[in-house]
């Protein structure tokens, strides 16, 4: 198998979903000519046209809006959000029309529609460009939230939420879209709602969601390595639909959680899933379920600790041993 | 073949783009959009309006009686607007408005129980009692709501035009909003992208007035139209008491919308009789007065009854048979309404996902809903 940069395996999705039907647009800033702000479009005007590659002005409520009317009469509008940061000028446009429209409408209408685009922090772009809006946007009913950690996740995850009827945020990371990995050469799709395990343990589960899989698995190695301590790594893939099932599987299997998110810890998924996990797996429990988020603040600026205040390698590591010591 | 979307250069705002279009000329009922009218189509025009007016009123003394929750806004006043309007449209337009509903619902050609069952809150509703006055939906009449957020519609109605252009159909999208819209930044960046990519779309501005309790000269700067000079986009203003001075008005820009794929705003200058919603007071903003002055003077219903006699096309006798038929069916349509059932608990759930209303389709694992 190739292996491929993330943004080459979500543009392969887009294009592959491109050629299959001619109902999907793609529509965002600088997507075009420019090739996209992280190149995740690049060459997609080149093949399909202006037609279907469509440069928009700096214009989230009005082209998000517009995407969505579109999605009513069966265009399937894939956006991008430069950055998902950007969500909050569109705020309207998604959460009351594409997530509702279904709603108030009694069912007469569905809305196809991927918003896509970076959520993450770690960059130093500051408080800004550094929002990880998941949890807002799975708090409401009618969107479904993707947020993929590898290359052959976020491919076959992409081609799953473009022929989705509902609209699917979809949410990638600016840090991953140079990681490689290893996508096959044929068709796949992944569906949402299937978490991965990407690795197996018996001591500890570690459950997250995109960047910081990554990190767990680098922790969950040295875990190993130094601590003699198992760590199980389960990735969920996707927010909403949830795989709970693959969540309390694991819990029955180590008996400790730990939840790692890129988020502000309040109201944030692993809130929820904590509640979820004690609610419907107490009795498995040999320690609370743990949390390792992004330190509570606006996002800093000053690089090194910037680093700090997210997610990392020794923080998911301290906390694990904390959990098991 | 569709048509692919370029940046058009487009001249600066000239007298000849402000309008031409669409410009209305005394003597309306000779205009070429009115000329043509059977005198049964006429009939049935004063018809649609009457039936908009005894709906509402229907309706007003349903919520007085504790029947409808919520906000119930009504169009009383501003019938010749939306039938007007919805009375021009092909097979290939479309329409979609905000809060202010009831009115374009039956104009679209919605039938009058359903639409009273949704505001009873009935699973016979369009919507199945989920959306409510200001959510109704009839996607099979290209009526696409309904939409509860001040100009949060507008950029829904330039994708409808967009995925009209995109398909290479020939029609036009009427998006209608109020005065109180024309001030919301969704609202603007709507018209910057139906100008630059030359999308087929009539802005209407249904101004009445009052953006809920504020006058129009204490909320906008200007002519409200005329922003549109801005997007190098056309425009144009008219009187919408007159049935027969909206439908000559409309009719230049929706043709030129379906035909040369060019948007417009136009500002229709309209009143409500009623407060912004039944629960406004309506004491506090506007003098008595200027309702009643309007209600005797441009009453559109009125006015166009005056027309049809004056014309000889409808007589007393039949204006009020019409009268009492549109009371009668209202009434009937909340005996429907009060009749029918409420949704049942266990469809909370339903038509919030494509995907859990179709199992059998259904892709996805996991769960999609919470406790």
């Amino acid at each position: 198998m190739p292996a491929i940069q993330y943004r080459e395996a979500i543009r392969q999705a887009m294009a592959e979903e491109l050629t299959r039907d001619p109902n999907v647009v793609i529509l965002g800033e600088e997507v075009a000519q420019f090739h996209g702000a992280y190149k995740v479009t690049e060459g997609l005007l080149e093949k399909f046209g202006p037609r279907r590659i469509v440069d928009t002005p700096i214009s989230e409520a009005g082209f998000i809006g517009m995407g969505i009317g579109a999605s009513m009469l069966g265009v399937r509008p894939v956006i991008e959000l430069m950055f998902w940061s950007f969500y909050s000028v569109a705020f309207d446009q998604i959460l009351n029309n594409a997530a509702n429209v279904r709603y108030m409408s009694g069912g007469q209408i569905h809305c196809p529609i991927v918003i896509r685009g970076p959520a993450n922090g770690g960059t130093n772009v500051g408080a800004t460009h550094s929002h990880t809006p998941e949890n807002v946007l799975a708090h409401h009913p009618g969107v479904k939230v993707v947020v993929p950690s590898t290359p052959y996740d976020a491919k076959g995850l992409m081609k799953s939420a473009i022929r989705d009827n509902d609209p699917v945020m979809f949410l990638e990371n600016t840090i991953l879209y140079g990681d490689r990995g290893e996508v096959p050469e044929e068709e796949y799709l992944i569906p949402l709602g299937k978490a991965d395990i990407k690795r197996e343990g018996t001591d500890l589960t570690i459950v997250s969601y995109g960047r910081p899989v990554i990190q767990s698995l680098a922790a969950a190695h040295l875990l190993q390595q130094e601590h003699n301590i198992s760590v199980e790594v389960l990735d969920l893939r996707s927010i909403r639909p949830l795989d709970m099932d693959a969540v309390l599987e694991s819990v029955r299997k180590t008996h400790r959680v730990l939840v790692v998110e890129e988020q502000k810890p309040f109201c944030g998924v692993g809130a929820q899933l904590a509640y979820m996990i004690q609610s419907e797996a107490f009795d498995e429990l040999d320690a609370p379920v743990a949390r390792l988020c992004t330190v509570d603040a606006p996002s800093i600026y000053s690089p090194p600790v910037e680093a700090e205040q997210l997610p990392n390698p020794q923080r998911i590591l301290r906390a694990a041993i904390g959990m098991l010591g | 073949m569709p048509i692919a979307l370029t940046v058009s250069k487009k001249p600066s705002a000239t007298a000849e783009n402000r309008g031409e279009a669409g410009a209305a000329k005394p003597g309306f009922a000779g205009a070429p959009a009115n000329s043509g009218l059977t005198a049964e189509r006429k009939i049935g025009l004063f018809r649609l309006m009457m039936r908009i007016r005894r709906f509402e009123e229907r309706s007003l003394r349903a919520y007085q009686a504790k029947k409808i929750g919520g906000f119930l806004h009504l169009y009383i006043g501003q019938e010749a607007l939306a039938v007007g309007c919805c009375s021009l449209m092909g097979k290939d337009d479309h329409v979609i408005t905000a809060y202010r509903d009831h009115g374009h619902a039956l104009a679209v050609g919605m039938e009058m129980n359903p639409l009273m069952a949704e505001l009873y809150g009935k699973a016979t509703g369009c919507s199945k009692g989920k959306g409510g006055s200001m959510h109704f939906f009839d996607p099979a009449r290209n009526y696409w709501g309904g939409h509860g957020v001040v100009g949060g519609q507008v950029p829904l109605g330039v994708g409808l035009a967009y995925g009209l252009k995109y398909k290479g159909l020939k029609g036009a999208c009427m998006t209608f909003m109020g005065d109180g819209a024309v001030n919301q930044g969704a609202v603007h960046e709507s018209y910057n992208l139906a100008a630059l990519w030359d999308l087929p779309v009539v802005f209407v501005i249904e101004n009445n007035g009052y953006s809920m309790g504020t006058s129009q000269a204490r909320s906008s700067a200007g002519e409200l139209a005329r922003r549109a000079e801005g997007y190098g986009m056309a425009w144009g203003a008219c009187e919408g008491h007159d049935l027969y001075e909206v439908r000559a008005f409309m009719s230049g820009y929706l043709e030129r919308a379906r035909e040369q794929s060019k948007p417009a705003v136009v500002e229709v200058r309209t009143y409500r009789y009623r407060g912004h919603s039944v629960a406004d007071p309506d004491n506090t903003y506007r003098a008595k007065a200027e309702i009643e002055e309007y209600r005797k003077t441009k009453d559109p219903i009125q006015v166009f009854q005056n027309l049809l006699l004056a014309e000889k096309v409808l007589d007393e006798a039949l204006a009020e048979r019409i009268d009492s038929e549109a009371r009668a069916e209202a009434e009937s349509s909340a005996e429907f309404a009060e009749a029918s059932p409420f949704p049942d608990v266990s469809d909370i759930q339903k038509d919030v996902y494509w995907e859990a209303d179709n199992p059998s389709e259904r892709k996805s694992g996991g769960r999609l809903f919470f406790d």
